[in-house]
């Protein structure tokens, strides 16, 4: 007989998680109601930054319906302050961030008191009758003045704006040479503005808290259900084994819930208080207002190199605008894009110093791609500018630089250790699906024309750090948690097969990539798979969902964990077939005798047989379960060519996508069309940031953009087409050699996009345009320029 | 017309109860109005949004609310009556009272009665028009929607009709692919059938309030 091995993994299979998505049978938080349950409505600060002189909840008490009303002078004593899990430094300025504000507000949206009620429109109603006092106080909002002598402080008491400031220099570290002493033939100096973005995931958050008798469920729209269970257990009191944390279907998260909220702390002393179950669910209003924002730095890039366009040196001062607080993760953001501003690149010399600063603004924390966006943002803005500056081919000056092939692996002169890669053959397979030559030809036949609408070609060679993270770095750097993430696999008595993960997908189809990578493991058909997630009662260990580690950790976690039982069934399989172990290989989906592929024992023959127990191996435990953790002694680095052709009317500065070329090298691929859906995702973020998206705040602090009226998310008539294609290195550092892809898009495309826009507009003088590049800004910059 | 804010042209019917069951004092009113093909019968504060009607009163909990401002196109339903099968309307910005003698047909209620999907969300399935799902009730009605208006749309023409429904994970791709897929797939049917491939409404079933 033939034994023929269908791998699952590679396979575009369609995703179980489909089912009950495209049907409404969905179990979104917003649709779980329990009995009694009540409901919470939150007022929220109109000031940027004001004293509280009085709060009187009495109106709102009288309301019908209204159970209970509190502020937060009358919690002061137990509410205890939000966690921030990552300071940076060891003398961060770390102020407290109190859910609910006592006798100060520090940002427009911030929390101050709430209503509980038998419904939520009694709740909203009482809410308003709610009389609140303020003494309005000078606010700061963005960053050089936020650090200016005389600024007003978020926080007076801790006598500065700013939260840190974190430094890596290659001499110090040991990684490389002094930047002041490198070769600087040709000196790029240049202002970057990252504008502040809102998340906005589609499904609002909601958060229910039963309080039982002590015993406490809670259903929430998070993306770190695992993390949010230990921060309840330290900041409630409550012991963390009385604490289960469910995360039903989340709609969404891109870093947007990686966070501990003030909401979800609101919500647990509402229902301590009550002893009644309590559901708040946010407006897109509040979302906009409170959920954290992203980016919002500025970039000063000033970048060393010889005529010959060799770098030599890179030195990078930033101002990160950590809003009113620090965020759980917050101030860690722009240091992880401290590893990544040398991006694929070799040069010699490097220094990377970054501040965290306060301002009166919604805190900011990870949005897709935390940190690394930004970085190579400015990194392949400034290779532009360089080879514009030396004469040479955008692609040739990067040719020049980055670390070839055979290079591998290559420690990285902010001393990470890429394991793998080939840039020449993702950038040759982006060229030629774009037709580089003859779009540079009608560009310059544009050009020569005088045509009003030009043509500009963007190009953006990126790398990341994926797979978070390496337990030991992150120790290194002061983050408090580590990087690790589990697996547990029970075979069932018929064969079927339950996984538990302690990864928390909303959105990214673990159900059916996990699936895919047992059924290959251990020979079981696919659909014969069960994946559990998102509640710590069947999941109890796990670190979550974000940072592109799901696979490249979690799934190495569940690689582990299959090999330990197929070493169980195999003695189990060796004990039926009478046989030794070593007799044995697995091919095919079962145990099969060398030699000799007729005799043949399957997992689910053997999980028969140890749930029947009468004829074990001495020492064989009369189950066939395992659970593994997994704990990355490197990042994976995924990487990829993009290629944006845009077309810029210059008399209106509308600017319209007209090639969109995306090749990702994110190693081995388990489901190649998840892969593809998770690559057009981010670049569509990634455009948006481009093109689309800003948080505006007036100058008193209010937010401008408080809805999706004002905040304008791409529609589906505003994205182009995105072609897109793969080259595979895989990873040498985890035995998928997978990589992770769920931020690569969002990371590879802005500075694509704003390439092409500032490549388009060279002959007018344009060096620049400032994102996100409106019709107006881009008009503006060329008649700025001209 | 797809994205639109469309409601049934014939008059509404409100007879206004006394005693109201709201907090705010806001007048209540009878509302019968059938829902996947179960007539319901209830009596609403006037100020309730048909969505809020959907999902906080008869449990349809499939139809989601991702906006205050009628942005986003999560809550789009069909509102039709008896003898037409609706127009897709955004049902945040329909009062339930509105929907007095409609038939309204949410996704939960778009499967056949047998279970089989509608070509829409089979297409939607097969080419990963969706990731956290949470938009896909929506973009799932707006595309039925379209497709009876136009079985054969181009792109652009998908990209334009579903411009009121916001997708953040999908980039809006495979979606367009997979209206292009359903819109083939039910013209195939039409074919096949030599008649409009829509089926008829449902009966209702009678649900005591």
């Amino acid at each position: 007989m033939t034994v023929t091995e269908e791998r699952e993994v590679g396979a575009a299979r369609r995703r179980k998680e489909d089912a009950r998505l495209i049907t409404g049978h969905t179990n979104w938080t917003d649709n779980i109601t329990l009995p009694g349950m009540l409901h919470l409505a939150i007022l929220r600060s109109p000031h940027a930054h004001a004293r509280i002189t009085s709060v009187d909840t009495a109106p709102a008490l009288s309301r019908p319906n209204v159970v209970a009303a509190f502020s937060g002078a009358d919690v002061a004593a137990v509410q205890g302050s939000l966690p921030c899990a990552w300071p940076v430094t060891e003398d961060i300025v770390h102020p407290d961030r109190p859910p609910l504000a006592v006798d100060t507000v520090r940002f427009h949206g911030e929390a101050v008191a709430v209503v509980v009620a038998r419904d939520r429109a009694s709740a909203v109603d009482a809410m308003e009758a709610i009389e609140v006092s303020y003494e309005p106080l000078p606010a700061v909002l963005d960053l050089e003045p936020a650090v200016a002598e005389g600024s007003p402080l978020v926080h007076p008491d801790k006598g500065t704006n700013r939260s840190y400031t974190w430094i890596f220099d290659s001499a110090a570290a040991g990684t490389g040479t002094d930047v002041a002493a490198a070769d600087a033939e040709v000196v790029i100096e240049r202002r970057y503005v990252q504008q502040r973005l809102i998340p906005a995931f589609m499904e609002p958050r909601s958060v229910i808290v039963d309080p039982g008798m002590g015993d406490y469920t809670i259903w929430s729209a998070t993306q770190i259900p695992h993390i949010l269970r230990v921060f309840y257990a330290l900041l409630t009191g409550t012991p963390e084994h009385k604490i289960r944390v469910i995360a039903p279907d989340v709609g969404g998260g891109f870093g947007g819930k990686l966070q501990v909220t003030p909401e979800e702390l609101i919500a647990f002393m509402a229902a301590r208080r009550v002893g009644r179950p309590v559901k708040y669910t946010e407006t897109r209003s509040d979302t906009m207002l409170s959920a954290h924002h992203g980016r919002d730095m500025i970039q000063n890039v000033r970048l060393t190199a010889r005529r010959d366009g060799t770098v030599t040196g890179l030195s990078v001062k930033l101002l990160a605008n950590m809003g009113a607080y620090l965020g759980l993760v917050g101030p860690g953001v722009p240091i992880l894009g401290a590893f990544m501003y040398n991006a694929i690149y070799k040069f010699p010399a490097y220094r990377f110093e970054c501040s965290g600063v306060f301002t009166n603004t919604t805190i900011t924390d990870a949005y897709r791609g935390a940190g690394r966006p930004e970085a190579t943002y400015a990194i392949e803005r400034v290779m532009d500018e360089l080879a514009v500056e030396v004469g040479l081919d955008p692609i040739e000056v990067r040719r020049r630089n980055w670390i070839k092939k055979e290079e591998f692996p290559f420690t990285s002169v902010a001393g990470l250790v890429y394991d793998s890669g080939d840039y020449d053959a993702a950038t040759d397979k982006a060229l030629s699906l774009l037709g580089y030559d003859a779009m540079r030809a009608e560009q310059a036949a544009r050009r020569e024309s005088g045509d009003p609408v030009q043509l500009g070609i963007g190009i953006s060679t990126y790398t990341e750090m994926c797979g978070l993270a390496p337990s030991r770095i992150l120790g290194a750097l002061r983050y408090a948690a580590g990087g690790w993430e589990s697996a547990a696999v029970r075979v069932l008595p018929t064969g079927k097969v339950e996984v538990v993960t302690g990864t928390s997908p909303h959105g990214q189809g673990h159900e059916t990539a996990w699936s895919q990578i047992v059924a290959d493991e251990l020979g079981v058909a696919f659909q014969d798979v069960e994946v559990l997630h998102g509640d710590t009662r069947t999941s109890h260990k796990g670190l979550d969902t974000y940072g592109s580690r799901s696979l490249a950790v979690g799934g190495i976690a569940l690689v582990e964990a299959c090999r330990k039982v197929r070493d169980k069934a195999r003695v189990v399989a060796a004990h039926m077939l009478e046989c030794s172990p070593d007799d044995l290989e697995f091919t095919g989906g079962a145990f099969r005798v060398r030699g000799t592929p007729d005799a043949a024992k399957t997992v689910a023959d053997c999980a028969f047989a140890v749930f029947a127990a009468h004829d074990l191996p001495d020492g064989v435990e009369a189950t066939l379960d395992a659970d593994a953790t997994f704990d990355p002694q490197t990042f994976s680095f995924p990487h990829g060519t993009h290629l944006c052709a845009v077309e810029v009317d210059t008399q209106t500065g509308r600017v319209d996508i007209r090639k969109y070329i995306a090749v990702d090298d994110v190693g081995k691929v388990v489901n190649p069309m998840i892969v593809e859906g998770q690559v057009h995702g981010g670049v569509a973020q990634g455009i948006a940031q481009a093109l689309h998206e800003e948080a505006v705040y007036d100058e008193s602090g209010t937010l401008l953009t408080g809805s999706f009226v004002e905040y304008t998310l791409p529609t589906s008539a505003d994205l182009p087409e995105i072609i897109s294609d793969r080259t595979e290195t895989p990873a040498t550092s985890n035995p998928l050699g997978v990589k992770g892809v769920g931020e690569a898009g969002a990371i590879a495309a802005t500075p694509a996009v704003v390439n092409a826009i500032v490549d388009a507009l060279r002959p007018y003088g344009v060096t620049d345009v400032p994102m996100p590049c409106t019709p107006e800004r881009v008009w503006r910059a060329i008649g700025g320029a001209s | 017309m797809s994205s639109g804010n469309a409601v049934p042209s014939q008059p509404t019917s409100m007879s206004t109860t006394s005693g109201s069951t709201g907090s705010s004092g806001s007048s209540s009113a009878r509302l019968s109005v059938t829902v996947d093909g179960i007539r319901y019968a209830d009596v609403v504060e006037a100020r309730t949004l048909l969505v809020q009607y959907l999902r906080d009163t008869i449990g349809k909990v499939g139809t989601v609310v991702g906006c205050d401002t009628s942005n986003c196109g999560s809550c789009t339903v069909l509102l039709g009556t008896a003898d037409e099968p609706g127009r897709s309307v955004k049902s945040c910005s329909v009062l339930a009272l509105q929907a007095d003698g409609a038939n309204v047909t949410t996704v939960e209620g778009l499967a056949g009665p047998d279970g089989s999907l509608h070509a829409v969300q089979r297409a939607f399935h097969e080419l990963h028009g969706l990731q956290c799902g949470f938009c896909t009730p929506g973009m799932i009605m707006s595309a039925v929607d379209l497709l009876r208006d136009n079985p054969d749309p181009t792109d652009d023409e998908v990209r334009d009709a579903l411009s009121g429904n916001l997708c953040r994970c999908t980039g809006y791709q495979n979606i367009v692919r997979a209206v292009r897929a359903a819109a083939a797939e039910l013209r195939a049917q039409v074919t096949v059938s030599g008649e409009d491939a829509e089926p008829a409404p449902r009966q209702p079933v009678e649900v005591a309030p």
